[in-house]
């Protein structure tokens, strides 16, 4: 149950990868050209997506009572507060000054683009101090 | 007639086929595991192997963490076969401080929000969550304010 359960997070995030990818998203010169409003093909990526794990959020629960591997299905309740906004905002200015958000770090330093390692101490050194600013 | 190709110069098939991928990648999770997969709470529950800070040893992020890092070990893996595969190596321009600085600000962001691109983004609005949708629409403005101010002001690549 434990490899099954591991094996198919990897597995999940393989394809995740692997979509990323393949749309050009792992690309920040890609993501810049979206958000300058030069090449609006992002939204294909976050409409097909968004779509298509729609259907199985709606549908999946109707037809198996849990998951293959675990015991429940979960949800992952947004809350509407000062926090989830102003964080949004701040992502959005991260994002736009280097057009990397994390899905895309990770994948695309899987495809050989190294400078996001850059990126990616800079999320994690972001995240420490979000997370010190926290009180337990 | 309608202008698509000045809207998707370079056509909308990889972006599509791509996102469909993204999509099956999710519920793919969802079908095996129950879980909600977004990418950012990795950046703060990794953390919970180094740091005794509290807030980093919540059981949220202590009972997932490990999942989380495979999740993120997964996507590298992704991609490194699309590279192998059809994709073709390449290594960014930007700057090493715009990526460094860019990444800080959105880790930042991003943990105060909750989500990402992926989190509040893709798994967000699949669940109908109105919080998520005005994140969505929140950071899409910020972030086509800041690049174009970039591009304006700093005349950075």
């Amino acid at each position: 149950m434990r490899v099954a359960f591991f094996g198919s997070v990897l597995i999940a995030g393989a394809l995740f990868g692997f979509g990323l990818s393949y749309s050009t998203m792992i690309k920040p010169e890609v993501v810049l050209s979206f958000l300058r409003f030069d090449d609006f093909g992002l939204l294909w990526v976050l409409g097909s997506a968004s779509l298509t794990t729609m259907l199985t959020y709606q549908f999946l629960p109707r037809l198996l009572r849990k998951p293959l591997f675990d015991k429940s299905f979960r949800e992952h309740a947004a809350a509407l507060d000062r926090n989830t906004l102003v964080g949004a905002a701040i992502f959005g200015i991260g994002w736009g000054i280097s057009g990397v958000c994390p899905g895309p770090a990770l994948a695309g330093l899987g495809a050989g683009n190294w400078p996001m390692l850059f990126s990616l101490v800079g999320i994690f050194a972001g995240a420490y101090v979000q997370g010190r600013m926290m009180k337990a | 007639m309608f202008e698509f190709d000045l809207l998707f110069p370079l056509g909308i098939t990889h972006y599509l086929i791509g996102g469909l991928f993204i999509g099956f990648a999710v519920s793919f999770l969802f079908a095996t595991t129950g879980l909600v997969g977004g990418m950012s709470t990795f950046f703060t529950s990794t953390w919970s192997f180094v740091s005794r800070w509290e807030f980093f040893n919540r059981e949220a992020f202590v009972a997932s963490r490990n999942w989380r890092i495979a999740y993120a070990v997964g996507l590298a893996v992704g991609a490194l076969i699309w590279m192998l595969t059809v994709g073709d190596a390449f290594v960014t321009t930007i700057s090493w401080w715009q990526l460094t600085l860019g990444g800080f600000v959105a880790g930042f962001g991003a943990r105060l929000s909750n989500g990402c691109t992926s989190g509040h983004g893709i798994c967000g609005i699949a669940s109908f969550q109105l919080p998520s949708l005005l994140a969505v629409l929140i950071f899409l403005g910020t972030a086509m304010i800041t690049a174009q101010l970039m591009q304006k002001f700093g005349g950075l690549s």
